[in-house]
């Protein structure tokens, strides 16, 4: 069954057209990854989906239902959550509070009922304080629960982002480039912690530019290039996709040596650069 | 239990309440009382201030008009004198309703007044409406812009009270009668009533306090707060940023109104100056002065710079010294003044440069 439904999706800036006619579908309980060189409206893609930006025209449907038009905040409460190419995380709170505001669409104490500090709220707040903790405990941040969360490295911060994301319960994951700024062996953990939500039933779709991963761990892969779906397939047609490679690599000329080396890349043998 | 520990303090608030109350009984300086009563009463708009800045990240210059919307309303309810309608029906039927106040001036005429408590209800209504009804448009913009909105909505307000014959022009209004709360429990500037208004005025506080203490503490207030860190991640975490602004916004002009309505009272009247862009400017620069995000600092500074203010320490640059305060506080300590280190910073900018 299709869970996310993505026909004829249209978004121009100015002259660019950003998202060109990009119709794809993605199963439920599968992960599925969106590739494509920088500048081919992957972002842009995630951001028409979420509701951060307006499409100019096609339709996005999500369980059944159609999203264009409603708010973020309405399609989050859908079942929809996501993290960001660069973290955004809430500033000035702890590790724990970023993820407690995950919990906010699966709770409801309003404006008088927090000024009033009902004791109906109380099992409420702890439940919220417990499900966020063992998401923390998940991601294996359990320590970092009551650092403010500007002060945390790096890979904790994504770590705290996931955690926020899941605290939500949702139904599609989507990932904008979660292995993004990870050395070789965080991005393996990446991989495992999706493998590992997908066991939770959470359907992915991940925008990611390390090939390994993207490889490793996806159902189907579509390629993005200049906002136009150039293919559709599972990892391994597409490491052999003409189209692909060439989008990738440049055409045949542009020197064989470079070419190898990029294909080993596409290929998802990485290719490391000794320092 | 977390609440317990958020309690304690406020109980230790009122026990210092009481304990400066005895003070002064006991040294013969009960005069301080009355500039005491009336931090506290702007220190409701500045905690009501501190929430929305601090914790929900929006900025207000135009708080003094609120506060000015509950004074002006409650004073111009509570002293129009409605007798010369007397037999217009809808005057018939509030004074049916016991909605109306029937006194004697003091020339022994007959004043026929509105209630003060209906006054008040009616004023911090309209004021949490018109937040309401300018917020939505206004709470889009951001930064700067948003100060300059709210900036404007000020103006118009004082201007509206300064040039209106109903509000009393230049001269407001004056002869407000006490506003009783319960039988024997008056705000009101009688002489004789100076403790009990001080303990109302504190009491108000406290509750204002305690309810804002636990909202921040409470999932809107993380939704809040998390729509300060990162307003877009809010939102894909469901949280609905336009309308918490906008109810944080309401709540903050309700905490604003509610001051000018007891202050009006406590005073006996309310004047244009109430309703100034510095008067404005000052609550900002006291939530500034007590770190944004940081309602007892926000409280200590409301109360402390507003007592000077009130005894007359800053002389007739009392305008000054709070823009001073602004400027310096941005300069020197973003974080507020409690956050120390400040030594630090200064050493820091008047160091040589190190090449």
């Amino acid at each position: 069954m299709a869970l996310l439904e993505i026909a004829n999706l249209n978004r121009s800036f100015g002259g660019l057209r950003a998202v060109n006619d990009v119709s794809f579908t993605v199963h439920q309980g599968s992960i599925k990854a969106v590739i494509g060189p920088n500048g081919a409206g992957k972002t842009t893609l995630f951001n028409l989906i979420a509701g951060n930006l307006a499409p100019d025209g096609g339709e996005v449907r999500f369980n059944g239902r159609r999203l264009n038009g409603l708010l973020p905040c309405q399609i989050a409460r859908l079942g929809l959550s996501r993290t960001y190419q660069n973290i955004k995380l809430f500033a000035g709170m702890t590790a724990l509070e970023n993820v407690m505001v995950g919990r906010h669409v699966r709770s409801r104490a309003g404006f008088l009922a927090g000024m009033l500090n009902l004791p109906a709220t109380w099992a409420e707040e702890r439940c919220i304080r417990d499900k966020s903790m063992e998401l923390l405990d998940l991601m294996g941040i359990a320590e970092c629960a009551d650092l403010e969360v500007t002060n945390l490295a790096f890979g904790q911060q994504r770590a705290v982002e996931f955690a926020r994301a899941l605290a939500t319960e949702p139904a599609l994951l989507l990932l904008d480039e979660p292995a993004a700024g990870l050395n070789i062996y965080e991005t393996g953990e990446v991989g495992e912690l999706i493998r590992k939500i997908r066991q939770q039933g959470i359907t992915v779709l991940l925008v990611e530019h390390d090939m390994s991963l993207v490889m490793d761990i996806s159902d189907e892969i579509v390629v993005l290039s200049f906002g136009e779906k150039i293919a559709e397939d599972q990892p391994l047609a597409i490491q052999q996709n003409q189209e692909v490679i060439r989008i990738y690599l440049g055409e045949e000329e542009e020197g064989s040596a470079g070419g190898t080396e990029n294909a080993a890349d596409v290929s998802g043998e990485r290719v490391v650069t000794h320092a | 239990m977390d609440s317990a520990r958020r309690y304690i303090p406020v109980a230790a608030l009122l026990a210092a309440v009481v304990a400066v109350q005895v003070a002064t009984a006991l040294t013969g300086t009960a005069y301080y009382l009355t500039q005491l009563t009336m931090a506290a009463y702007y220190s409701l708009v500045v905690i009501g201030l501190c929430v929305l800045m601090g914790y929900a990240g929006q900025i207000s210059l135009g708080h003094a008009g609120f506060f000015a919307i509950g004074g002006y309303l409650a004073a111009g309810l509570t002293t129009h004198n409605l007798a010369g309608l007397k037999n217009h029906a809808l005057v018939e039927f509030l004074a049916r309703s016991g909605l109306l106040l029937s006194r004697q001036d003091s020339y022994g005429a007959t004043l026929l007044t509105v209630q003060p408590w209906v006054a008040c209800i009616i004023a911090v209504l309209t004021a949490g409406s018109i937040a309401f009804a300018i917020g939505g448009p206004v709470l889009k913009l951001k930064g700067h812009y948003l100060a300059m909105a709210t900036l404007g909505f000020g103006i118009i307000i004082f201007r509206i009270v300064l040039g209106s014959a109903y509000f009393g022009e230049a001269d407001g209004i004056s002869g407000v009668p006490g506003f009783r709360l319960l039988p024997g429990l008056e705000v009101s500037g009688d002489f004789g009533a100076r403790i009990q208004n001080y303990y109302i005025a504190w009491g108000l506080l406290a509750i204002g306090l305690t309810l804002l203490l636990n909202l921040i503490h409470s999932r809107v207030g993380r939704a809040l707060r998390a729509i300060h860190g990162a307003e877009e991640a809010a939102g894909a975490m469901g949280v609905d940023s336009a309308r918490y602004k906008l109810y944080i916004f309401v709540l903050s002009a309700v905490f604003a109104a509610t001051a000018g309505v007891f202050v009006t009272h406590y005073n006996g009247g309310i004047g244009p100056s109430e309703a100034g862009v510095m008067k404005s400017v000052r609550y900002v620069a006291i939530v500034a002065v007590g770190g944004m995000a940081n309602l007892w600092g926000a409280l200590l500074m409301g109360i402390v710079l507003n007592v000077l203010s009130l005894r007359g320490v800053f002389g007739t640059y009392d305008d000054a010294v709070f823009g001073s305060i602004l400027i310096t506080i941005m300069l020197f300590a973003p974080q507020g003044i409690l956050r120390l280190g400040l030594g630090r910073r200064l050493r820091v900018l008047f160091a040589r440069e190190r090449k």
